[in-house]
């Protein structure tokens, strides 16, 4: 490990660490207002969205594809449907990687 | 979502049930970090670093955006910021366990930290959420953490050593895994319409922000989301 790589992966540890770790450390210090409580209830399914939408609508990373011959789009539906149903988390991520790569197989070029 | 019921609530079955409550987010990861030690030296990190990388950063995407500007001979300053920039989500994680981990020691409060990924969380606080007294959540979390973080430090070796033998692991889509994990994790939140406000708006901000710098849209799409939930629950009231 050449020298540029410790002081970029050290940095890179100790910035993400400095993320995670100081609001658990001062906790006992914090009396969150309940409003905000509330409001965090939300963040999970805001934030696990936002990092789906643009990844199964925007393939390529520059423009959005809403085409049958969008493989993640197509998978994503039928993960919909599948979850929606069963809430089975398993056999949501089992079908919805099924669909995608048999349609991918089918259409791709 | 099948999770099985809790009856005892020890530590080692809190520890057992978060570990099997994470395991479809670990498969879900396998290609991802299997991927991020095919693509470690082709980017000019060493087998060393990217080991190194995957143990004590152990943040995925920062990880793939490092190995990407590392690529294209980035100063490391600005990898730095990357990191930041793409890891703050993290905050706001921390900032809902808050009220959770007060009573834990801060040797406790230091390992949760540094496992903080998306995946941990979205298991922890769905366990954390849940009514009933445990005053052992924190040991499901754990559970949960510990296999996350050993599957990614494997998967990391795998990809190092044998990731040559697949042909263009990159381009097969697999990173759909996540996006499909995901869905399955959303879903039993949206069962009212503040959820289901909140999960459109933050959809469609995410996409409307997808060109600002370093994924730093994420976070406006998020709490855009959050807003948009907290405003219709006061209206529906």
């Amino acid at each position: 490990m050449s020298q540029q790589e410790f002081y970029l992966i050290g940095a890179m540890a100790i910035v993400t660490f400095l993320i995670r770790y100081p609001l658990l450390a001062i906790s006992n210090h914090i009396r969150l207002p309940r409003q905000i409580i509330e409001a965090l209830n939300y963040l999970p399914p805001a934030v696990l969205t936002a990092i789906i939408v643009p990844a199964v609508l925007m393939p390529t990373g520059d423009e959005i594809i809403l085409s049958y011959s969008n493989a993640k789009l197509v998978g994503a539906i039928a993960s919909v449907v599948v979850g929606w149903r069963t809430k089975n988390l398993l056999a949501t991520i089992m079908c919805g990687m099924l669909v995608f790569t048999v349609w991918q197989w089918l259409f791709s070029p | 979502m099948s999770h099985s019921q809790v009856h005892n609530h020890s530590p080692s079955t809190e520890f057992i049930a978060g570990a099997k409550a994470i395991i479809p987010l670990v498969i879900g990861a396998i290609p991802f970090g299997i991927i991020f030690g095919t693509l470690a030296q082709s980017s000019g990190l060493s087998f060393v670093g990217a080991i190194a990388m995957s143990a004590l950063v152990f943040a995925g995407s920062a990880q793939f955006i490092a190995l990407g500007l590392l690529a294209t001979k980035t100063a490391l300053p600005i990898i730095i910021l990357t990191t930041f920039v793409v890891n703050l989500r993290h905050l706001l994680y921390s900032l809902s366990l808050v009220s959770h981990v007060q009573r834990l020691s801060p040797f406790w409060k230091f390992i949760l930290g540094f496992w903080l990924t998306d995946e941990v969380f979205a298991v922890a606080i769905n366990r954390y959420h849940k009514s009933d007294r445990s005053i052992h959540k924190h040991w499901y979390y754990f559970g949960a953490a510990i296999f996350m973080y050993l599957n990614w430090q494997v998967c990391t070796v795998i990809g190092l050593t044998l990731g040559h033998l697949i042909p263009n692991a990159s381009n097969w889509g697999l990173d759909f895994a996540m996006s499909v994990t995901f869905i399955g994790m959303v879903i039993p939140y949206v069962k009212n319409k503040p959820m289901v406000v909140t999960v459109i708006v933050s959809g469609i901000m995410a996409l409307i922000t997808q060109n600002l710098p370093h994924q730093s849209g994420l976070i406006v799409a998020a709490t855009a989301g959050v807003i948009a939930g907290m405003v219709t629950q006061k209206i529906n009231k």
